[in-house]
């Protein structure tokens, strides 16, 4: 493996600065809960479906269930006290989510015993959930014991997006059987703004497909039939992201997905989405994620799509550093980590293709064993596709040359149409014929110390560390520094932002049963 | 090859205002193209590919390359010498009343003509909760590619989000000296989004008279015809993308020229 000779104090010193700016992060989710985690609480014990009298039926029980403890005892407590006793008195969750559809449902704060008593119960009910979780990975594991994985890193990544579970099943086979390991179902534009998880099979996303448990499952079992066909386990990929990323990382577990984006930040900054509830509903989604053996893709690729990539190239290494904190605090370990960044330097730009290898080569150096999410072209890609396809090839060359563990395939349409089936084979072309060719070729090539990539990852990282101490000087660390506007361009404070309602101050007495069970594990 | 002497008819109107495509010689005609067909791989395939090259207006045309894509389609590059006249003074251009500019010249535009940044409120009004319209116009990660207008780095951009009631919509567009208010509205049922637009042109209008700020609705339903009937200065349509909607802020509210 091609490998830089980084200034392993820098490096120290980048990885003592990036936990020093993210631990007021750490200590909101201590402190604080949202009504997405509550929520997770639920669906993890097992409560599904939707009220079929409210609104257009499409309003989730554990929406529901949430509103109601909400409104009639608050959240500080957490969701699991109340339901669990009122479910002392018998009864399932399904029959009590009735209940409060119909206006019945009664709740209260335990206290002494019956507190004992709600928290017993809820441990065994969402402990069930934890144990599918649990039962999931043991079952991908024993698969890729079967079927294998992909003869050669980096793993060729490539997205469905059709709206339309029915379309996206066969299109996702065909791209496994053309080459492809790891399939992503690109969410309906959107979602990530919805404060609910659309349920059932979907037929009507808007560039995209809704995700929702069950086209987790017809996807994930689709998936599993052309595993065997091929004899190679093709992995599976959604979005942790937006509102709702607590309940979409259980939903994850619970159907053996296998990959999924989650960033610290990109809701925050991309969209909007308020600072305290993103990092609160991170921190659980990791967890979940870190325990159900699910690799996270982070998205500094986005960075670089609003900013310039060779002027802010270095806050996509301070970004990995804190995704990299965040995730480790979470539970989740190295190989977990498909830590983002993306071949976005303009090509006018003299020496682009050297610049392109020494920020990979940084990013490998810093992270020998994440496996790294390499992002293709997309804001130098033009309606003219025969250039486009070119620069494919050398981005292609430079995921092969540094060692890259997961690649998007890009297409030579980006930014003209949603990819046509031939855009598809050509990009699988490309990407077959670039490792085919070279796929090797890190073993014979090594920068030259002191030369022109050498130099160039040492000044990214130096800029880095000089980020890092900025953000790390701040007496709230990373959250003053969103609110600054020190990532991209936008400014976004911690009182801001969508979905701030749903978060709650935690009481001293706030039970959550999920996050017990899985610290427990990993601590 | 396709017969040079035959491609070199200009068309009866004779030199200059009718051309064909250029291959290496003038007046080849010569096109390449490239498509799928939902047909195996094999000499019927190629047939087919070569029946609609005909049916293009390709003639003759030359399959160079035929590949098959997963079981039952094939993927063709066909080249030949297109058959058809482009008359230029026949071609009429559909002119924008106003440039499309790019990020860059908006914010240069802004930065030197108005000399301040230019601020824009945005919100959906009503009962309507689907901010995917709005959202896909401000935030950041934008829309079809383009960054929306929170990325611009002259405008300073406020979204409210979604059920915003007209007289907090006015209140907030005054405190924060909005120079424009951009309202979306995506559900609709019985022209509400007609009636909400006439609701909030005239509060607007009541509250602040001439020194209110530019009104800009969007959404699915709307007819970008409709903009005097409704009240307000401009209406965009299905499909509208951040760009188009900076390039009007810039010619509807940034002066022409530098001040003096």
């Amino acid at each position: 493996m091609s490998r830089l000779q980084l200034d392993q104090a820098l490096v120290a010193r980048a990885r003592e600065l990036a936990a020093r700016a993210a631990a007021p992060v750490v200590d909101l989710a201590a402190t604080h809960t949202t009504i997405s985690v509550e929520r997770a609480q639920l669906r993890l014990a097992g409560l599904t479906g939707t009220d079929p009298v409210l609104g257009d039926g499409e309003v989730p029980w554990v929406n529901r269930v949430v509103d109601a403890v909400r409104d009639q005892v608050g959240l500080e407590h957490g969701v699991a006290l109340p339901v669990w006793h009122a479910l002392g008195s018998g009864g399932t969750l399904q029959e009590l989510a009735e209940q409060v559809g119909a206006g019945t449902a009664r709740f209260t704060v335990p206290e002494g015993s019956a507190a004992d008593r709600a928290r017993e119960a809820a441990r065994a009910a969402v402990g069930a959930g934890i144990a599918r979780i649990d039962t999931n990975r043991a079952r991908r594991e024993e698969l890729v014991a079967t079927h294998g994985n992909p003869p050669r890193r980096p793993w060729i990544y490539l997205i469905v997006a059709t709206g339309d579970i029915h379309e996206d099943i066969p299109q996702a086979q065909a791209a496994a059987r053309a080459g492809a390991d790891v399939i992503a179902v690109i969410r309906s534009t959107g979602q990530s703004l919805l404060d609910y998880v659309p349920e059932g099979a979907t037929r009507t996303g808007y560039a995209g497909t809704y995700a929702t448990q069950e086209n987790f499952r017809l996807m994930r079992a689709a998936l599993d039939d052309v595993s065997a066909e091929l004899g190679r386990y093709v992995r599976l990929t959604n979005y942790a992201s937006g509102l709702c990323m607590p309940e979409i990382a259980v939903l994850a577990g619970l159907e053996r997905l296998d990959m999924m984006l989650n960033d610290a930040m990109y809701g925050i900054l991309f969209r909007d989405i308020n600072p305290v509830r993103t990092f609160v509903d991170q921190r659980f989604s990791r967890m979940v994620h870190a325990r159900a053996g699910i690799i996270i893709n982070t998205g500094e690729d986005n960075y670089l799509t609003t900013a310039d990539a060779v002027d802010e190239a270095h806050t996509v290494t301070v970004s990995q550093l804190l995704n990299e904190r965040l995730a480790h605090e979470a539970g989740l370990a190295d190989w977990q980590l498909g830590l983002g960044h993306a071949f976005e330097i303009d090509p006018a730009v003299p020496e682009s293709f050297r610049l392109e290898l020494a920020h990979a080569l940084l990013a490998r150096g810093l992270f020998p064993d994440a496996p790294l999410k390499w992002m293709p072209p997309t804001k130098h890609m033009t309606g003219d596709v025969f250039r486009g396809y070119l620069l494919d090839g050398f981005f292609n060359l430079a995921g092969a040359l540094t060692g890259q563990g997961i690649l998007l395939v890009g297409m030579m349409t980006e930014a003209v149409v949603t990819p046509w089936l031939s855009d598809r084979d050509l990009a699988l072309r490309n990407v077959r014929y670039v490792l085919e060719a070279a796929g090797n070729l890190h073993e014979d090539f090594a920068p030259q110390p002191g030369g022109f990539i050498d130099r160039r990852a040492h000044t990214v990282l130096t800029e880095a560390v000089d980020l890092l101490e900025r953000i790390a000087a701040h007496p709230q660390g990373l959250i003053q520094a969103v609110a600054d506007g020190t990532f991209g361009i936008t400014k976004r404070a911690p009182d801001g932002g969508k979905g701030l309602d749903g978060v709650v101050v935690k009481a001293a007495d706030h039970f959550d049963p999920a996050t017990e069970l899985l610290e427990r594990t990993h601590a | 090859m396709p017969e040079q002497g035959q491609s070199r008819d200009l068309g009866p109107s004779g030199a200059g205002s009718v051309v064909r495509p250029y291959g290496d010689t003038t007046g080849d005609g010569m096109v390449q193209t490239s498509f799928t067909l939902p047909v195996p791989p094999g000499p019927k395939a190629e047939g087919a590919a070569l029946q609609l090259a005909q049916k293009m207006g390709i003639e003759p045309a030359m399959v160079v390359h035929s590949a098959a894509i997963g079981e039952g389609f094939t993927f063709f590059v066909v080249y030949g010498s297109v058959r058809h006249l482009v008359d230029l003074d026949a071609v009429q251009v559909e002119e924008r009343a106003y440039p499309l500019l790019s990020p860059g010249e908006v914010n240069a535009a802004v930065k030197t003509r108005l000399r301040r940044s230019l601020v824009v409120l945005g919100a959906c009004i009503g009962t309507d909760a689907h901010t995917v319209g709005i959202d896909a116009i401000l935030n950041l990660k934008g829309f079809a590619g383009e960054k929306g207008l929170e990325y611009y780095r002259e405008l300073q951009v406020a979204n409210l989000g979604a059920q915003v009631s007209v007289p907090e919509l006015v209140h907030a567009a005054r405190n924060r000296k909005a120079d424009a208010v951009l309202v979306s509205q995506v559900v609709t049922q019985k022209d509400a989004h007609l009636r909400n637009t006439r609701e909030l042109a005239a509060a607007f209008r009541e509250a602040m008279g001439e020194s209110r700020p530019l009104l800009v609705v969007g959404g699915p339903r709307f007819d970008p015809a409709m903009a005097a009937d409704l009240g307000v200065d401009k209406v965009f349509g299905r499909g509208t993308t951040p760009g188009e909607v900076a390039s009007y802020l810039v010619h509807a509210l940034v002066p022409e020229e530098e001040p003096a």
